[in-house]
């Protein structure tokens, strides 16, 4: 037996580190691979993969994902503005991230699932739920704003990264019905660091489940910037996986749009998962509870400004007629209607009633929590007036 | 009635399962081609195929977060999770996910998930392959905790867990796998004990002695050896651990005025205070004496030559037993 190290200086000498193979894929930094169909300024470009997959949008149907994108903004400013006003506990704003919601949740059929982050307030407009919806969570009268099975969208998940397995099974599900409906799930750049999200694709690779991974990389989990969650691209993980991976300009609608659909026909044909990560950027603070001054270079939001998902789509439209300034004035007077809506619904939601914390705990009597609300509704009754 | 060991029932309940229900599939790791590490699944992916008996990669928090999804589906997934100590990376999905759905949807998405833990010592293994986390998840609101000890009764609850629309920790006792048992597997389920239900196993008139899973046989074997010193033990199988069906203790310790509790995990935060402290809220006028433990120590699982100083043996339960009736005991010192 020996403890000796079997190593020498020669051996050293002879392999040393630049040997070793480069790591390979892009740096986060380079973004020559990025698909885009409507530049920052708001030309629409020509890419020979990806342009047939959008060939078929009207001029009316890209007016109406440029409404959605100005509705999704709006109702985002008022409950920022509710948040501030002391009507909503928190807000978690979306700013900037428009056209990566829209563009994806636009391209999904009804029968279609989504499983997303507390971020995805234009998605869950775009799936049918009501604005007013949007705000229970946020208000605290509610833990899911609606009914998911209504709308094809889960309850926005809050543990980050915890919504990509349930996506993959509800893709196992899916395959085992024998439908060609496909789920998406949404997450951040943050959440790659998370091992559920490891797993999911490890899932979602061994058994071809039909699941769109979508990434919004918005530059930011809070504080912390991108670099601190990958040192590569982070749609270059996914290849290591097994799962062909796609990069999009998260601000041009069109781009999503078309990623989108080839990651969903995937899906529906059988081809199994695809990851789609969308370079987009968080425009506001992490939620209204958050300072980004305290971290972020002022600068870098000026960059950002001017590769805006909405003016550049406006830019595109007016160039080509069909945002005539009637038509402007219409939509943003849709998107106020819609705010209005919010607020005055926001401002109507009740106070749930107190002994409603014990329902739903379980689907079949508990005992033991049936004990508890006996005791806490003889507990309140203590408090009410005596019959006169 | 057939004779089965525990693994067999529970195989044979996980069939008739599948047969009752085709959205019930089985989801862990080694399960399909292999049978599992215990064979408790063995066969029923040649019978039910892949589809609905999948091995999975070796991730526990991806194979109880898949399930979500599935349940999410109108699934009605079964999880084994391969050993007690690997339960933990799939906590978060557990008690955040699984255990919360329901409440979070206001009703709307169920999670009849069952998961299957095998649990507790006494099998001589290397480490995190002998532990009872059973504790943690009757902490956690929205989860049914279980366990079985007899193999009719692994039968019987792997049947009304996968029935039931709420998530079920379904604990097997481990070291009784291989106990063989007279099952009936014909009767009507309807007509079967609920599974939240604690079980009078040995009637008694001294001392209440409440076990779960794998303490159960040793306290019966406790209340054989305490029946020849002329002491009546009456042993209650708490079976279920979420909710606690306290009326049954309420009622036997109403009879003998003298509760003892034993289990195998550890004292501190275990299902031995949470049971001595509902039947002394219910009974304190009517207590001879204190609630007594026997545990296991605050202690991680010792090494396997060490392990039975943990697990409690009859010797240690029958020195509970001398407590609760004041007789000479470890504490009080023996008198020769």
């Amino acid at each position: 037996m020996s403890t000796e190290t079997v190593w020498s200086g020669t051996a050293k000498e002879r392999l040393g580190a630049a040997d070793l193979p480069e790591h390979t894929g892009r740096a986060a930094s380079d973004t020559s691979d990025v698909v885009q169909l409507i530049t920052a300024s708001g030309t629409r470009i020509d890419d020979p993969q990806y342009s047939p997959w959008v060939a078929d949008v009207t001029s009316e149907q890209l007016l109406s994902l440029f409404e959605d994108m100005v509705v999704v903004r709006r109702i985002d400013t008022e409950a920022t503005a509710l948040q501030r006003q002391g009507q909503l506990g928190l807000w978690p704003p979306l700013l900037g991230q428009e056209a990566a919601q829209v563009g994806s949740a636009r391209a999904l059929r009804d029968d279609d699932f989504v499983f997303s982050t507390y971020r995805e307030n234009a998605v869950a407009y775009c799936r049918g739920v009501a604005p007013t919806d949007l705000m229970r969570v946020w208000r605290g009268t509610a833990a899911s704003g609606w009914n998911p099975y209504d709308v094809g969208m889960a309850t926005p998940q809050v543990i980050i990264g915890a919504q990509t397995l349930h996506a993959v099974g509800y893709g196992l599900g899916l395959q085992n019905d024998g439908v060609d409906s496909a789920v998406v799930s949404y997450f951040g750049d943050g959440a790659t660091s998370q091992g559920d999200v490891s797993e999911a694709l490890v899932f979602a690779a061994t058994y071809r489940t039909p699941v769109v991974f979508f990434c919004q990389n918005n530059q930011w989990a809070i504080s912390e910037p991108v670099t601190l969650q990958a040192q590569r691209a982070i749609a270059d993980r996914a290849p290591g996986f097994g799962i062909p991976a796609v990069r999009v300009d998260g601000n041009d609608v069109l781009g999503v749009l078309a990623v989108t659909r080839v990651a969903l026909e995937r899906a529906r044909r059988g081809e199994g998962p695809t990851f789609i990560e969308a370079v987009t950027y968080r425009m506001g603070p992490h939620t209204t509870a958050d300072d980004p001054t305290r971290y972020r270079d002022p600068d870098e939001l000026t960059l950002w400004a001017a590769k805006d998902p909405i003016d550049r789509l406006a830019e595109l439209l007016r160039a080509s007629g069909d945002l005539t300034s009637e038509r402007e004035r219409a939509v943003g007077e849709s998107a106020d209607r819609v705010a209005a809506e919010v607020r005055a619904g926001c401002m109507g939601l009740a106070d749930p009633e107190p002994l409603a914390v014990f329902d739903h705990v379980y689907a079949e009597p508990h005992s033991g929590l049936a004990a508890q609300r006996d005791a806490y509704e003889r507990y309140l009754a203590m408090f009410e007036a005596p019959a006169s | 009635m057939t004779t089965l060991t525990m693994a067999k029932a529970i195989n044979a309940g996980l069939k008739q399962a599948m047969t009752d229900d085709d959205r019930v599939v089985l989801m862990g790791e080694d399960i399909g081609t292999l049978g599992g590490v215990y064979r408790v699944t063995d066969g029923l992916q040649r019978e039910f195929g892949q589809r609905r008996v999948m091995d999975t990669p070796l991730a526990e928090s991806g194979i109880l977060g898949a399930a979500v999804g599935l349940a999410y589906r109108g699934y009605r997934p079964v999880c084994e999770i391969q050993f007690d100590g690997f339960i933990y990376p799939a906590f978060d999905q557990i008690v955040s996910q699984v255990a919360r759905m329901h409440s979070r949807t206001a009703g709307n998405v169920r999670m009849p998930i069952t998961i299957r833990v095998p649990f507790g010592g006494g099998i001589g293994s290397a480490e995190h392959h002998s532990d009872s986390p059973e504790a943690y998840f009757a902490h956690a609101a929205g989860l049914r905790v279980v366990a079985v000890s007899t193999p009719q009764d692994a039968f019987t609850v792997i049947r009304q867990a996968t029935a039931s629309d709420d998530p079920v920790l379904y604990f097997e006792p481990k070291r009784r796998y291989h106990v063989k048992g007279e099952v009936d597997t014909d009767a009507a389920l309807s007509a079967a004990t609920p599974m939240d239900r604690a079980r009078v196993v040995v009637p008694g008139t001294d001392v209440t002695l409440v076990a779960y899973g794998p303490m159960v046989a040793t306290a019966c074997d406790a209340a054989i050896a305490a029946s020849d010193e002329g002491v009546s033990i009456e042993v209650v199988d708490l079976r279920s651990l979420s909710p606690i069906d306290v009326d049954t203790l309420v009622a036997s310790v109403a009879r003998t005025r003298r509760l003892v509790v034993a289990h195998e995990a550890a004292q501190s935060g275990g299902l031995g205070a949470e049971v001595a402290a509902l039947v002394t809220e219910r009974c304190f006028d009517t207590l001879a004496h204190a609630p007594v433990r026997v545990t296991g120590f605050d202690i991680p699982y010792p090494v396997a030559k060490l392990e039975m100083q943990h697990v409690p043996d009859l010797d240690r339960i029958l020195d509970g037993v001398d407590r609760a009736l004041g007789r000479a005991n470890s504490l009080t010192g023996v008198v020769a």
